[in-house]
């Protein structure tokens, strides 16, 4: 017997949809309340419409906190479609007993494919290449001047070993490449050597790939010293948070040619991306795309549906939020 | 061994060129204006030929040259080199395999994820300050895409180990099977791009290999299929490549190589689903110094007697 509409249970949404679109899967499984299609300020909309609402859907963009919590005396549970946690007061969720899932590792494939495809286009030059032959340049001009740097052999250091920095590195080690890192604390089940701090890392290694969050710790870790110790030879890959990196640090050491290039798919003040950068060869920008494939998405929504399908039949969730050492 | 002649065929490495000049007498056949005349007055006294992917050795050079004994080419691929001409008059031909395989295969592997994944489009999207008006679109995941080889030499088999590493399950067409291969074979290079959703050209181009890309093996590919050519541009038959891409009929395609370098056809220029490069398979500083030393050590070999380096005749 299908449901009816207002049996379903209730699932508010306060963002709109970005590329990820709470749609059709969603709107057939739960009542959707949605607060942006609501000319009433926020505040408002809830007290009318989401006092009941155990659920809520939301993405990086809805801030998560005590004040907004307490217009919702009937939350439950909180599913995020992000992997990052920065937006959700995770422990005052946790006094108020609402349970949280995220997007576990659905993403982390792409993202690893994102981080190497930067690394190789940085290396390599694709994306300048591919602008000089559209240019008609390859005709008129001659040969495209030689650069490029090979990937075999090259040291990688990755700056957080979950998820994605274990895809990142799978993927590496079969062009050739040795592999560290540097995580809060060493990885006994793995091989790569692991070094203490992102500065040690940096100075052994030549291309730098950020894979970790964005917390207290890791916000501007990447800074002067770390970028002179990867050196003019070395490259940073970032697709964490644009803040993990010293941003102004960080385009002055392109500029100068303290360090040789860098593939970039966040920034600290998105969608705002610093003016020097969009002029040079030696970096490769991407609009925070690097986990956004159709096919990561049809995941998520699988994902998303089957955490809140779990809780409201009171069985285990798929992905929920751990406590972190 | 500076009086030898060495005849280097079009601009290839100004490193190469210098280390030929140190050890032998260098002409360089790009600058000649009167090629017959040129080449009466110093056939007495060229005895190598230093060719590349652009140019190399055909019968009517070969036979301009009675004194040559050696043609060094800087690259793997010998389709510019007439190898027949060359056994039948006892000339020497080196190319440069291995030090340039990996650097190919990342490439090939660079350009899935570059056409996938639309780096180069999304870069032009931020670039352009198109991202402050709105988001990019969602592309297409490379991991665990079917990948289909053709050709699986010393590039092939790398090419397929780097794809394994993202869990792309291989198959390949060669033209015989491969006893002790894992990876899953098909007969027919259409019956290998109807079973794969990215089609790699890694093989040799002969007059068999020539438009091995057809229209028949484009539309099995299909609309959402992905090409990509690290080979030679003879191997694909570009008309055909071109109007399928412009309408929709294929996916994608990344391109290092085409028909008439360095012309490369404008209708692709406008294409976000096309990744298009200058021939740089191996163009790292690494591999070029490596290639360069490679052919610097054949030449010398032979003339020193001793026995060449990468021969292939």
């Amino acid at each position: 017997m299908k449901m009816r509409r207002h049996d379903l249970p209730q699932l508010l949404v306060i963002n709109p949809p970005g590329l990820f679109d709470y749609g059709d899967p969603f709107a057939a499984k739960f009542t959707v309340l949605r607060a942006w299609e609501s000319p009433l300020p926020l505040p408002r909309f809830l007290s009318a419409h989401a006092q009941s609402a155990p659920a809520l859907l939301c993405s990086a963009a809805t801030r998560v906190t005590a004040g907004l919590l307490d217009l919702l005396p009937s939350l439950r549970i909180i599913v995020t479609t992000s992997a990052g946690l920065n937006h959700i007061d995770v422990p005052e969720c946790r006094r108020r007993g609402i349970a949280v899932a995220n997007a576990g590792e659905v993403f982390s494939d792409d993202v690893a494919d994102a981080a190497v495809g930067l690394a190789l286009d940085v290396l390599r030059r694709v994306s300048a290449a591919d602008r000089f032959v559209r240019r008609g340049l390859w005709a008129k001009d001659g040969d495209f001047a030689l650069g490029s740097k090979q990937l075999v052999g090259k040291r990688v250091g990755i700056v957080g070993l979950g998820s994605i920095g274990l895809q990142v590195a799978k993927r590496l080690e079969a062009f050739g490449c040795p592999v560290s890192y540097n995580s809060r604390t060493k990885k006994p089940s793995v091989s790569y050597t692991f070094y203490a701090n992102v500065y040690e890392l940096a100075a052994n290694s030549d291309i730098l790939i950020i894979c970790c969050a964005l917390t207290e710790q890791t916000r501007h870790m990447i800074g002067k010293s770390v970028l002179l110790a990867l050196g003019k030879d070395g490259i940073i890959i970032n697709v964490g948070r644009g803040a993990i990196i010293d941003e102004k640090e960080l385009v002055q050491s392109l500029v100068w040619g303290e360090i040789r290039g860098s593939g970039l798919d966040v920034f600290e003040n998105e969608p705002n991306v610093p003016e020097e950068l969009l002029s040079l060869d030696n970096v490769v920008l991407s609009p925070h795309v690097a986990a956004f494939t159709e096919e990561s998405f049809q995941d998520l929504t699988e994902l998303m549906i089957a955490n809140l399908e779990a809780f409201f039949s009171n069985k285990p969730l798929i992905t929920p939020v751990m406590d972190k050492q | 061994m500076d009086s030898i002649g060495v005849l280097m065929a079009c601009p290839m490495s100004s490193y190469l060129e210098q280390e030929l000049e140190k050890r032998f007498h260098l002409f360089k056949f790009w600058q000649v204006t009167q090629k017959p005349q040129f080449l009466k007055e110093h056939s007495g006294s060229i005895r190598a030929v230093v060719g590349n992917a652009m140019a190399g050795a055909d019968a009517e050079l070969i036979e301009a040259l009675p004194k040559l004994e050696i043609v060094a080419s800087y690259s793997v691929g010998l389709d510019k080199v007439d190898l027949g001409k060359c056994r039948e008059k006892g000339i020497r031909v080196t190319n440069t395999p291995d030090v340039l395989t990996e650097d190919v295969a990342d490439l090939a592997i660079g350009l899935c994820l570059a056409v996938l994944r639309r780096i180069c489009a999304s870069d032009k999207y931020v670039r352009s300050g198109k991202w402050k008006k709105g988001d990019f679109k969602l592309t297409t995941k490379f991991t665990g895409k079917t990948v289909g080889i053709i050709g699986l030499g010393r590039i092939g088999t790398a090419v397929a180990k780097r794809a394994e590493a993202f869990d792309c399950p291989i198959s390949y067409y060669s033209r015989t099977m491969k006893p002790d291969c894992k990876y899953k074979y098909y007969p027919s290079v259409v019956e290998l791009a109807s079973n794969c959703h990215i089609l790699i050209v890694a093989c040799p181009l002969t007059l068999e290999t020539h438009h091995i890309i057809n229209r028949e093996v484009i539309d099995a590919l299909g609309p959402k299929g992905v090409l990509i050519n690290i080979g030679r541009g003879p191997h694909v038959d570009e008309p055909e490549l071109v109007s399928a891409l412009v309408e929709g009929r294929l996916g994608g395609a990344g391109l290092d190589v085409f028909e008439q370098e360095p012309e490369v056809p404008e209708e692709l220029f406008g294409l976000e689903n096309v990744v298009l490069l200058p021939h740089v398979g191996s163009g790292t500083v690494e591999t070029r110094n490596a290639m360069a030393d490679l052919v610097i050590g054949n030449l010398e070999a032979h003339f020193m007697n001793k026995p060449l380096l990468t021969p292939v005749v």
